[in-house]
């Protein structure tokens, strides 16, 4: 899960780590009232959503009066910011964090994330700040450093003085580095975050370190014990789709192309739309039905799938080992049935009970389409999506 | 032979009374695996199925010897639970659990550094040795005894890749299903490194999906070290990135861990790499073709 960055700077400050004054606006007058607040020379207006990017989309303004945050506010809010996170169709700015301005003497760079390779949590600091760290890394890896930490033990202090030094912190400010690092971290384990990452992290002419931007992301599987984080979930921010699938134990995620996939397991779901790609034709979402497939979860899940305008045929793959083939198949029937199916649908069956699985498909006297394998599966649906589509354009 | 668990294998079931674990300790014994009893805290001295409860794991192994145990217990205690395992001494632990959070996982690995215990999964269908014991949730009827092994991330994938071998008439040893999060007890190098030593098994299916590394780790460490031969299956060719595709590992982050990446990389190590899902099968079987094998995999009629 993402939360907004004043949100993510909320969270930081409450374990002291040190962030620029500021506060979120949802309209030009709170915008301006914000800045009146701060009361500073400068001030800057920062675009929150959820995408990196920002700045070079022209998300951010950094001008000098309360009046010209409200000029800026009324230029931002309900622009559709287009980055290179955010896809093509961009993303709608609703909420604006207004901020003082600080005086910049040096960047740098700060992350935590989970090294995978050796299952522990690492920061990586770097001398270059404000850049991508994926180009850092790739152009010039000498300069990223990184500590391993113990998850028993957490950061020690002589690591994060290690890392500040390594980038070039200062002497007579590497202490307050140090704070703002364990701060840091003691936010990514107490709070379950996959990613947390200041990007730049600055030194101000004040003489002060500071995190200028704030980018946290948490664990899905640890929000259970994080109702406070939960309250931060911004639906405008997620994909209303997936919103709804998950209600259903669904996993959706939607997809340019026109082929709807009803799939259990999540590699399986995903081997499929590649088989799909493998056919020529496009797959329009990845869909894990998950355990067990009841009538309403598969009519769910095929509701989903054609609440997609671009959808002009279903393939459904189920493997059943220990969910039946003939309980889905009644799910299948029931569904297709329920919600009068006009799109050509092909299903492959495997597993248990199977036989009578494909028994019921048959006798439902429904335009299904059977098919032996994945293979198979994948040839029919391209083919009779490409029938349908042709046959529109005669 | 075969590797991890065999006819002998004394299994114990942690969450033994929630419906999951009822269900597929039913599932297990009806297989044949010889469980011999089953952990709910507070349910000590009753029975199920016909087999002992016991409050912890440590009376569990006391009185019935068990030497590997299932767990099928909720993410929130789920990371305990591996815990009380590897404390009980037990040298195999297998979690089906989905859904705990990746950092009790980084404490449980480092828990387990300085034990004896070797975890698979979490978030793993488990582990079958074929027409011997099942310890974990896939269809046992696909599987047939031969001298083929099967290491995965994904779960029904592995049913995919069994199934499509059994059905070219080639038999298995164990398939293994090692988890799709994004730290797991057990990689595809330890498992390749147990398939290597096990006389029984002429060769390895891999099935690796998008993200991490470990496909390459494994790659690399094949070309090296493995005798045998390995043929490997990547998902997610088609998945854009930055999303997480199901499993909690399976993300493309930072331009990492693609599937063209990976497949590239397979090919560079001299391992063939099933175009599509559905030519798994017809991989490894062109594979033993080409190494005069094929005809020692195939399940003859007796």
């Amino acid at each position: 899960m993402k939360i907004h960055e004043y949100q993510g700077k909320q969270l930081l400050k409450d374990y002291r780590v040190a962030v620029p004054r500021g506060s979120v606006a949802f309209t030009p007058e709170e915008a301006g009232e914000a800045a009146a607040a701060i009361g500073s020379s400068a001030y800057v207006v920062k675009a929150q959503i959820h995408a990196g990017g920002r700045g070079k989309a022209g998300g951010v303004k950094v001008v000098h009066s309360p009046e010209q945050v409200s000029e800026a506010a009324t230029e931002l809010l309900g622009k559709v910011l287009v980055t290179h996170q955010t896809g093509r169709e961009g993303k709608e700015v609703r909420r604006l964090l207004i901020e003082e301005g600080s005086a910049i003497d040096k960047e740098y760079y700060l992350g935590i994330v989970l090294d995978r390779k050796i299952s522990r949590v690492t920061m990586i600091a770097s001398s270059e700040g404000g850049m991508e760290i994926e180009e850092v890394a790739a152009n010039t890896p000498e300069k990223i450093v990184r500590e391993t930490i113990d998850p028993l033990i957490g950061l020690a202090p002589f690591q994060a003085r290690r890392l500040a030094f390594a980038i070039g912190i200062p002497g007579d400010k590497v202490n307050q580095a140090v704070k703002l690092m364990l701060g840091l971290y003691q936010v990514f384990v107490e709070k379950d975050c996959t990613i947390a990452e200041i990007n730049p992290l600055v030194l101000t002419k004040e003489g002060k370190i500071v995190a200028l931007d704030a980018k946290l992301n948490f664990d899905d599987n640890g929000l259970f014990r994080h109702k406070d984080i939960l309250e931060l979930r911004d639906p405008n921010e997620e994909d209303q789709k997936e919103i709804e699938a998950s209600k259903y134990g669904l996993n959706y995620i939607a997809l340019d192309g026109n082929i709807g996939c009803m799939v259990n397991g999540a590699g399986l779901a995903m081997a499929t739309m590649d088989i799909i790609k493998a056919y020529h034709g496009e797959p329009a979402n990845f869909l894990d039905v998950g355990g067990g497939a009841s009538k309403e979860k598969v009519e769910a899940a095929f509701r989903l799938i054609l609440s997609d305008p671009h959808v002009e045929g279903i393939l459904v793959n189920i493997f059943g080992g220990i969910m039946k083939c003939d309980v889905i198949a009644e799910g299948i029937v029931a569904a297709t049935k329920s919600i009068g199916l006009n799109v050509p649908l092909v299903v492959r069956l495997e597993g248990t009970n199977v036989a009578l699985g494909k028994e019921i498909l048959k006798r439902s006297g429904l335009a299904i389409s059977p098919a032996g394998n994945m293979a198979d599966a994948a040839g029919k649906i391209v083919s009779l999506v490409d029938q349908t589509a042709g046959g529109v354009a005669q | 032979m075969s590797i991890l668990i065999n006819k002998d294998t004394r299994v114990i079931v942690q969450g033994i009374t929630g419906s999951q674990g009822l269900f597929h300790t039913q599932q297990m014994q009806a297989y044949g695996t010889r469980v011999v009893g089953g952990v709910t805290p507070g349910k000590g001295g009753t029975s199920v199925l016909g087999l002992p409860v016991f409050n912890t794991v440590q009376d569990a192994v006391r009185e019935t010897g068990a030497n590997c145990s299932i767990i099928y217990v909720p993410p929130a205690f789920a990371a305990d639970a591996i815990l009380e395992a590897a404390d009980a001494g037990i040298p195999l632990v297998v979690t089906i659990t989905e859904g705990i959070p990746v950092l009790d996982m980084v404490k449980v690995k480092q828990y387990l550094a300085d034990k004896e215990t070797r975890l698979i999964g979490p978030n793993c269908p488990g582990i079958l040795t074929a027409e011997e014991s099942k310890v974990g949730i896939m269809p046992g009827y696909i599987h047939r005894k031969g001298h083929v092994g099967v290491v995965s991330r994904s779960g029904t994938l592995t049913y995919e890749a069994v199934d499509q071998l059994s059905k070219l008439n080639i038999g298995q040893t164990t398939a293994v299903g090692i988890g799709g999060d994004p730290v797991i007890g057990t990689n595809f190098v330890d498992i390749l490194k147990l398939f290597n030593q096990d006389p029984e098994t002429y060769a390895v299916v891999m099935i690796g999906e998008i993200g991490g590394t470990s496909e390459e780790e494994a790659a690399a460490w094949a070309e090296r070290y493995m005798d045998k031969p390995l043929i490997a299956f990547i998902g997610g060719r088609t998945a854009p990135p930055g999303k997480r595709m199901g499993h909690a590992g399976a993300i493309i982050s930072g331009g990492k861990g693609t599937a063209d990446e990976k497949i590239s990389n397979l090919k560079s190590h001299g391992i063939a790499v099933a175009e599509t899902p559905a030519d798994i099968g017809e991989t490894m079987a062109h594979r033993l073709k080409e190494r005069g094998l094929l005809q020692d995999c195939l399940i003859t009629a007796d």
